[in-house]
């Protein structure tokens, strides 16, 4: 056997060198990517979920750059090392995509979610789902004598958990908005 | 200055800007504006087909043969919906092609208007990009990037969805050279560290192999250059997948044949067993890797793709060079030249010792039979009638195509074309057709099978219409021969709808196309039947009847690792187990 051997990293750009590529483990990461806001690329980007068996754990997206009319799409996704790399190469091969950032690895990043939650309740319920909000600082935006609508910001860990908190108070139904993110810093 | 006119003349105008002179199409109500306009231009000849996958696979046989795109044009709902097997095809193969199609008009889209379909919907996932153009203004632009994307990085199909009214309106012509092409840039030139990475392994490695592929014809004609200079220079072995035959020739010395499921058995031994894997352009298909996790387990793995997406797919490697085949070579032969051509010679001489010995199996042997014409003695028979002669070879999916794969030889590119990576029954005799178009004056023989050829033998009426001199030789085993063996080797022998029943008679199908056809039998006359069907000046079917139960090999079961083949029929019965049975 001879001992051929490479440079480790001498060559590569990819972080992906930087894992075990073998790697088993399900890692999430969040993936922010710029495209063209034409017609169809919403589908194309999640046509290419749906036919190559990828996760979406969350999916955001809105024309950020009305003059350029690019958009911005925010994905929650779920894989190997190995499988994370080959989403990304796949939506960088996408013709109207600009370019794919995973917020993950490129260091630390910033991520929201809003969410408006619709609870039922009178009486001690009613006070107690009030009190909570308060904690986790959700406005209450709509109120009448039997319910409240609370807006509440946050990571979804924390969504999660105002959820499951409020589900015995009365929670009659939830909109969530999807993961938004910027990485951290002036870059 | 701009200059106006209406979406139709329009497209025909992007056309000739684009350089195209022949298109293959079928006309339809949504497309009649764009057909208006053909019939007053000379410059473009339309090919009329028969069928719109018909279309699809000619333009990727012109398309390959030439390389340049091939277009195709065709009517709205199931004009745009027969041409999709061709793009899925010409997707999984990286054929450029361009496909315009005719759409209802806009303010009929999404009425279920008559022949309307979601044409840019449905070609989605089998299209490298779409469009549907909805204003005039747009339209010439949007040919011109389709033209861009298909030819351009990793080729493949683009489609134009083009409503009618879109065609009668006026507008502003922009040509090629205004047109923006946009971010879509792909990387050509590849890292140059890399690159000098691999020249270092090239200098020291013991037991190299070059596996190439597709990519290489991808490239064009120069890459194949310089990848001949290379390998020759190094003296290193080189293989081939399917697509990438010709790029390096056959009658050259490093020669080892097509790897793969049924490639050769020195070729897979080679690829097993070396130290330094240098993929250029090609995509570690599952006809390639056999068992993943055993697929060449000593080898340091270098991957030159022009496609990021491509790389550590399947098999993670260990130097990965993005960029396109030709420039990468370019550099490497460069940088190894300029470090004084080093190589391990005295390790070199022992691996050659190694691969002459694995060469000595003779894999392709088999039994011959001076009664029934065995297929890869008909391969042999036509190979060696043909040999040197300006050759063009198609063929259709299954049995055939792997012998004719095993058996003949290429040595330019350009001058195979298969279905690989879809597979597809139906693809040989349309593609021969475009080839035929593209080159006028060449042998074109379209190698197929019985039941693979009955899927798009309408063509047969376009090759008389046009004149065009295609040479069908059909091995009749009357079986879906491909599908038998994998029932024999899987599923003990229970042949479950595998054979033809009620086949054509082929020399008075060929006579009511009005073209010549010859059924053969005896092995004794089978040179006098390809001799005749060459020299035949028009369109030939030749209906060669073989040996119905001929097995293809070698044969990496399905689920094995390369050192795994199956060399003849003792070793064959119940070949197949396991977690292997639910591959295909
Ligand atoms: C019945 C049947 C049996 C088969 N058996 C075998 C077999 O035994 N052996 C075999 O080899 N195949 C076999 N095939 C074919 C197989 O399915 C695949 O189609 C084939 O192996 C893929 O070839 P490739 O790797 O060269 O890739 P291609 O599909 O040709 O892909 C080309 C690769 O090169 C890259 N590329 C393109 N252009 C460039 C460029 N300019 N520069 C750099 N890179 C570029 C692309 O990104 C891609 O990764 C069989 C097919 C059928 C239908
Ligand atoms: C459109 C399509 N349908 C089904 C198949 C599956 N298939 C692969 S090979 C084969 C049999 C081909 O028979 P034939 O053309 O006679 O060639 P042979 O294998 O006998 O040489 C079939 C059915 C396919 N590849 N393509």
């Amino acid at each position: 056997m001879s001992a051929l051997k490479i440079k480790k990293g001498a060559s590569r750009k990819s972080a992906y060198d930087l894992r075990d590529p073998n790697s088993e483990v399900i890692e999430t990461h969040t993936l922010a990517v710029t495209v063209d806001n034409e017609a169809g690329v919403l589908a194309r980007v999640i046509g290419l979920f749906s036919g190559r068996g990828y996760n979406i754990d969350s999916l955001t997206v809105a024309e950020v750059d009305h003059l350029g009319h690019t958009s911005r799409i925010t994905i929650v996704t779920r894989g190997t090392p190995a499988v994370i790399e080959q989403i990304k190469a796949q939506l960088g091969r996408i013709v109207p995509v600009h370019d794919v950032h995973d917020l993950t690895v490129e260091g630390p990043s910033v991520e929201r979610e809003l969410a408006l939650f619709k609870v039922h309740g009178t009486g001690n319920d009613r006070v107690e789902a009030l009190r909570l909000a308060d904690i986790f600082r959700a406005n209450a935006v709509d109120s009448t004598l039997e319910s409240f609508v609370f807006e509440l910001t946050g990571t979804p860990d924390k969504i999660d958990a105002f959820a499951e908190l409020m589900r015995p108070l009365g929670l009659v139904e939830m909109a969530r908005t999807g993961v938004a993110a910027l990485s951290r810093g002036k870059e | 200055m701009t200059r106006q006119m209406t979406g139709a003349r329009m497209v025909v105008q992007a056309l000739k800007d684009q350089g195209v002179d022949t298109v293959f199409g079928y006309p339809g109500g949504a497309v009649l504006p764009i057909y208006d306009e053909i019939f007053q231009q000379n410059d473009i000849r339309h090919v009329l087909v028969r069928h719109e996958q018909g279309a699809v696979h000619a333009a990727e046989g012109y398309a390959r043969s030439t390389g340049k795109p091939g277009v195709v044009l065709v009517t709205s709902g199931p004009g745009a919906t027969n041409a999709v097997t061709g793009l899925t095809d010409a997707l999984l193969d990286s054929i450029p092609l361009v496909v315009l199609s005719g759409q209802v008009p806009t303010f009929m889209i999404g009425t279920d208007g008559f022949q309307e379909a979601d044409t840019v919907g449905i070609t989605r996932p089998c299209t490298k990009h779409n469009w549907l153009v909805k204003d005039t203004e747009k339209l010439s632009e949007t040919i011109h990037q389709a033209f861009h994307v298909a030819t351009t990085g990793r080729p493949g199909p683009t489609l134009v969805d083009i409503p009618k009214d879109v065609q009668f309106a006026q507008g502003s012509y922009t040509p090629p050279a205004k047109s923006k092409t946009d971010h879509y840039q792909p990387t050509v030139k590849g890292d140059i560290d890399a690159i000098t990475d691999l020249v270092e392994l090239i200098e020291t490695a013991e037991r190299p192999i070059f596996y190439t592929g597709g990519g290489v014809i991808n490239s064009g004609p120069g890459a194949c250059q310089i990848l001949r200079e290379l390998v020759d220079g190094t003296g290193f072995p080189i293989t081939s997948t399917l697509m990438g035959l010709g790029a390096y020739p056959a009658t050259g010395d490093k020669w080892l044949g097509m790897l793969g499921m049924h490639g050769l058995y020195e070729a897979n031994m080679a690829m097993h067993d070396c130290d330094l894997m240098i993929n250029v352009g090609a995509r570690f298909d599952d006809r390639i890797t056999g068992r993943i996790d055993a697929f060449s387990p000593g080898s340091q793995k270098a991957h030159i793709d022009i496609d990021p997406s491509s790389i550590n797919k399947v098999i993670h490697v260990d130097l990965p060079i993005v960029g396109d085949v030709g420039h990468v070579l370019e550099d490497l032969l460069r940088i190894w030249k300029s470090r004084g051509r080093k190589t391990n010679s005295d390790a070199l001489k022992n691996w050659w010792k190694q691969i002459d010995a694995w060469k000595e199996v003779k894999c392709l042997t088999y039994r011959n039979s001076d009664k029934i014409i065995k297929p890869q003695y008909a391969v042999e028979r036509l190979e060696a009638l043909t040999r040197g002669k300006d050759r063009y070879v198609t063929t259709e999916v299954g049995q055939h195509q792997m012998w004719a794969a095993q058996f003949m030889g290429f040595d330019e590119p350009g001058r195979w074309m298969t279905s690989g990576g879809l597979g597809t029954m139906g693809y040989g005799l349309p593609a021969s057709v475009g080839v035929q178009q593209a080159h006028p004056d060449a042998l074109v023989i379209n190698v197929a099978g019985d039941a693979s050829w009955l899927m798009n033998m309408q063509e047969m009426g376009t090759a008389v219409q046009f004149r065009l001199p295609i040479k069908q030789f059909i091995l009749n085993n009357e079986r879906l021969g491909m599908v038998r063996q994998w029932q024999q080797l899987l599923h003990g022998e229970r042949y479950s709808h595998s054979w033809s029943e009620s086949l054509p008679d082929f020399v008075k199908l060929a006579e009511a196309f009005g073209c010549k056809g010859r059924l053969v039998k005896d092995p004794a006359e089978l040179d006098d039947a390809i001799q005749e069907m060459l020299d035949y000046d028009g369109p030939f079917i030749l209906d060669v009847l073989v040996e119905k139960h001929e097995n293809c090999f070698p044969m990496i079961p399905s689920g094995e690792p390369h050192n795994k083949m199956l060399l003849g029929e003792v070793e064959a019965t119940d070949a197949i187990q396991g977690a292997g049975a639910t591959l295909v």
